[in-house]
């Protein structure tokens, strides 16, 4: 953290600098708490994070289990990449569902907010609990939102999984107090300092694998409330007069197919996406329709223990 | 084929300019700075302002801009800049900064990360984080108003938590004609506050966060200025803080033992360079070894330098775990258990004298207590205050005693290794962080840890888990002909430990009844194997055994 360094000829660059820190958070969490988790969603950061976490504990393989919580609506170009990752990197994957959700049949296109809810919010406190995880990893990073930029590294939890802005611990050079009660989680963001554009940057320079949602192509879509969705299996449920359009698009991000919007573009490789990213005029959160209920609806979720 | 062709041909013009970019980009730098300043002098406008103008922000962003800036009853068309760094609710109904928030932005030459810390002054433990890791902080005054006790505060803080690079930004000139003489008056000011207060040197540049003079270029409307902009002048200055010269030093974070052949140590590079062949020593135990190698995913390196994350091996085998430092052997720092140090207290509850806390420092935890609390200081006068206990916001000077040693290292040497953090015991908050000025050597070579090395805690999830585990090195030892006493709670809270409970500070004494206990059947000869549930910090004097040492360890090195 005393950067920038420079050593005679050998200095490190922002995106060392980034790796080196993020290791070390990873360290710091494997050391100090009983049983951590990687939350993998599958997506770019859930990608630089996992590669992170293998040279973090390199020769070892690291130290924890991934999970990934499942909605049973991810593109299934996701479903194929995660096994394929979880094979590779020697990690155990733990897919959790949400039981409830299953039985009572919970989708994004009946049930809107609800499906988030029951899949997201309350899957993964679930399996927090059932695995009796007391550190979970996630991607997120303080510039994909307003209210992220002032979440803390380690973002402690109540026992009912409730995050309390008012109450977080201040966190000075890059001593992390990992000391919680008895019932109390923690997430941790390793992430916390890279940008969209740090990611893809990293992801390029390591050649570290993503999902080829990420890249365009050729795809079934349809438009609907502004954003194109893609119509990745028969389940979509086409509304009167809609029929699929093969569009060349791409993602920015990635979730439930049915939630999230592509964006057209003719950047069918890592470098014209980042060619793109440089011109960029439209955030990646744009995509997601789960934050298009006002600027402070992604706090409030977050308090509800949405990641 | 016409379009294949093109197409082609794009990609390839398009892997060729991205190329272009990652190659320029590796070479770019990383700042970190703070701004601070009173409420209201324009931090978050200014902020706002280099995000914006470093077209770092989104077509959807500048939307939403537009919107809230309607919203929050600015006038038509005018950007409020400062709704782009405003984030909880419950801050935005207030109306004021209460927490710290980062925000990223790069040039071509660098990437920044700014800790926009807050004004209000019951804030300050914000500001003192923001601090800890900026090289750089910019110090806003309003033109109007001048320095503000509030300004005097951060600029001292900034340089207590050892910023050495200040910029002060003397904003709103719009709102003052521009006007040379106001700028000048307010630089001759806070010059004068440097001195009184050791601040050094800074450079003062006029803007207008509002109206974008002086900030991403130089304004025409105050032609007298011939500095640089805010953005030139953090572009520009010079990156490096620390020497070549510097000690190799890393803290341990984490034992990688994938099997039996390899053991790894993991941490991130405090100071100095390492090289294969590297004499080091290992802290506290004070053994020394080469480095073998320097083990990343990427390859083993001939070189690892200050701020990198590697994993290092030795050519012998060395008694080291986490919390251990590595040091180059040349100058290994000393041991100390009693600290002089700053403290900036962060906590609503105030400091309790003679209450035991825990103090993190490096990967190191031990326990705390203040003693003596020598002074505050109020920042406002700087001048000196009778020594009280500290409540939330207030510097000190106290003595603090550890019950283990660490490294001696101060702040001044040291910003990673020199500060620490408290921690409450009962609540587990981080109460107060902490700068170390002063040292005192540890007792060395004492009767006492000539026993340490027969005392072995007994890890184990369960009650029933310790009871095995201990009665499996107990046998161990029999084996060789030693006598292993097991002390184990419910021996203590028959006899001993009788009167105490088993939550919070009950549990704290009972355990350090125990170790007591465990220190003088030591001393006598005797191997006690103190099987209680307790963390590893507390696992002390002696070492911390699991089910994993029984299996794996002959039967001989269980003689000691
Ligand atoms: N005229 C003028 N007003 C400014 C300038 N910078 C900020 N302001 C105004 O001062 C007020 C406080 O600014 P803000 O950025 O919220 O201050 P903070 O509390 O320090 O973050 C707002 O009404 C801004 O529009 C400036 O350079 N000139």
């Amino acid at each position: 953290m005393n950067a920038p360094v420079s050593f005679g000829q050998h200095s490190l660059s922002h995106l060392e600098q980034l790796e080196a820190e993020s290791i070390h958070i990873m360290r710091e969490v494997v050391a100090e708490t009983e049983r951590p988790v990687m939350l993998y969603s599958v997506g770019k950061d859930s990608a630089v994070m996992l590669h992170l976490a293998r040279k973090a504990f390199f020769p070892a393989p690291p130290p924890f289990p991934l999970l990934h919580v499942d909605t049973t609506w991810k593109f299934r170009d996701m479903y194929a990449l995660r096994d394929r990752v979880a094979r590779e990197s020697g990690m155990e994957l733990i897919v959790y569902r949400n039981p409830e959700a299953e039985a009572l049949g919970i989708n994004p296109f009946d049930h809107g907010g609800l499906h988030t809810d029951m899949w997201k919010t309350e899957g993964l406190k679930q399996a927090l609990d059932r695995y009796r995880f007391d550190a979970a990893f996630g991607g997120a990073r303080r510039d994909e939102e307003k209210s992220r930029a002032k979440e803390r590294i380690f973002s402690f939890r109540s026992a009912s999984h409730r995050w309390d802005p008012k109450n977080q611990r201040p966190e000075l050079w890059s001593l992390y107090n990992a000391r919680k009660g008895a019932r109390e989680t923690i997430r941790v963001f390793p992430l916390s300092n890279w940008t969209e554009l740090d990611i893809w940057q990293y992801i390029y320079a390591e050649s570290i694998p993503i999902v080829p949602l990420y890249l365009a192509a050729p795809r079934p879509t349809v438009e609907r409330d502004g954003l194109i969705l893609m119509v990745d299996d028969e389940r979509f449920a086409l509304r009167e007069g809609e029929r699929p359009v093969e569009r060349s698009v791409r993602f920015r991000t990635l979730g439930c197919y049915p939630l999230t919007g592509a964006v057209e573009s003719e950047a069918a490789t890592l470098e014209e996406v980042i060619q793109e990213m440089l011109v960029a005029t439209t955030s990646e959160r744009q995509g997601r329709a789960i934050d298009h209920d006002g600027s402070a609806s992604m706090e409030r979720k977050k308090q509800e223990g949405y990641f | 084929m016409a379009t294949a062709l093109s197409s082609v041909s794009a990609a390839a013009a398009a892997r060729a300019e991205v190329a272009a970019y990652l190659e320029a980009s590796a070479r770019k730098t990383l700042l970190r700075f703070i701004t601070c300043g009173s409420v209201d002098d324009g931090k978050s406008t200014l902020i706002g302002r280099l995000l914006h103008d470093s077209k770092m922000l989104f077509e959807d962003q500048l939307a939403a801009l537009r919107r809230d800036s309607r919203n929050a009853g600015g006038s038509e068309g005018v950007i409020d800049y400062s709704l782009l760094v405003d984030g909880l609710a419950a801050e935005r109904e207030q109306g004021i900064t209460i927490d710290v928030a980062y925000r990223f932005f790069a040039t071509e030459k660098r990437k920044f990360i700014v800790a926009d810390t807050p004004g209000h002054e019951q804030y300050t433990r914000n500001m003192a984080t923001g601090a800890s890791t900026a090289d750089l902080a910019v110090i806003l005054v309003d033109a109007r108003h001048g320095m503000l006790t509030q300004t005097r505060r951060h600029a001292y803080l900034a340089n207590l938590l050892g910023i050495r690079r200040l910029v002060l930004a003397v904003n709103k000139m719009d709102l003052v004609g521009y006007s040379q003489s106001r700028f000048d008056e307010i630089v001759a000011d806070f010059r004068a506050f440097a001195q009184t207060a050791g601040l050094g040197q800074f450079a003062a540049i006029p803007v207008s966060g509002l109206q974008g003079d002086n900030v991403i270029v130089r304004s025409a409307a105050m032609p007298w200025y011939d500095g640089p902009a805010l953005l030139e002048h953090l572009e520009s200055v010079p990156a490096a803080r620390r020497t070549d010269a510097a000690p190799f030093r890393m803290a341990v974070q984490w034992v990688n033992r994938p099997n039996a052949g390899f053991r790894g140590y993991a941490g991130r590079i405090a100071s100095g360079s390492v090289r294969p062949g590297e004499r080091i020593a290992v802290l506290p135990s004070g053994q020394q070894s080469r480095v073998k190698s320097i083990v990343t995913f990427d390859g083993d390196l001939d070189l690892a330098i200050e701020g990198q994350s590697v994993t290092l091996t030795f050519e012998d085998e060395l008694d080291c775990s986490r919390g251990d430092l590595v040091s180059s052997a040349a100058v290994a720092p000393e041991l100390v258990s009693s600290l002089g140090a700053t403290l900036v207290w962060m906590a609503d509850q105030p400091l309790v004298p003679g209450r035991s806390y825990w103090l993190k420092i490096g990967t190191r935890t031990v326990s705390a207590q203040i003693g003596r609390i020598d002074h505050l200081l109020d920042v406002n006068s700087l001048e000196r205050q009778p020594g009280r206990p500290l409540a939330l916001n207030d510097i000190g000077w106290c003595e603090i005693e550890l019950d283990r040693p660490v490294p001696g290292i101060s702040y001044a040497e040291d910003r990673q290794l020199g500060g620490f953090i408290l921690i409450d015991k009962l609540s587990n908050a981080t109460i107060a962080a902490g700068l170390v000025e002063s040292f005192t050597a540890a007792r060395s070579g004492s009767t006492a840890e000539a026993g340490d090395s027969r005392i072995m805690w007994i890890g184990g999830a369960s009650g029933a888990e310790r009871a095995a585990l201990a009665a499996g090195v107990q046998q161990r030892l029999q084996a060789v002909g030693r006598i292993g006493f097991i002390l184990d709670e419910a021996l203590l809270r028959t006899g001993l430990s009788a009167d105490l409970g088993t939550d919070g500070e009950d549990r704290t004494e009972s355990i350090r009844r125990a170790r007591e206990v465990a220190k003088l059947m030591a001393l006598a000869g005797v191997h006690v194997l103190v099987a209680m549930d307790v963390a590893p910090e507390e696992a002390h004097p002696g070492r911390m055994v699991g089910p994993a040492d029984l299996d794996e360890k002959g039967a001989d090195q269980w003689v000691i």
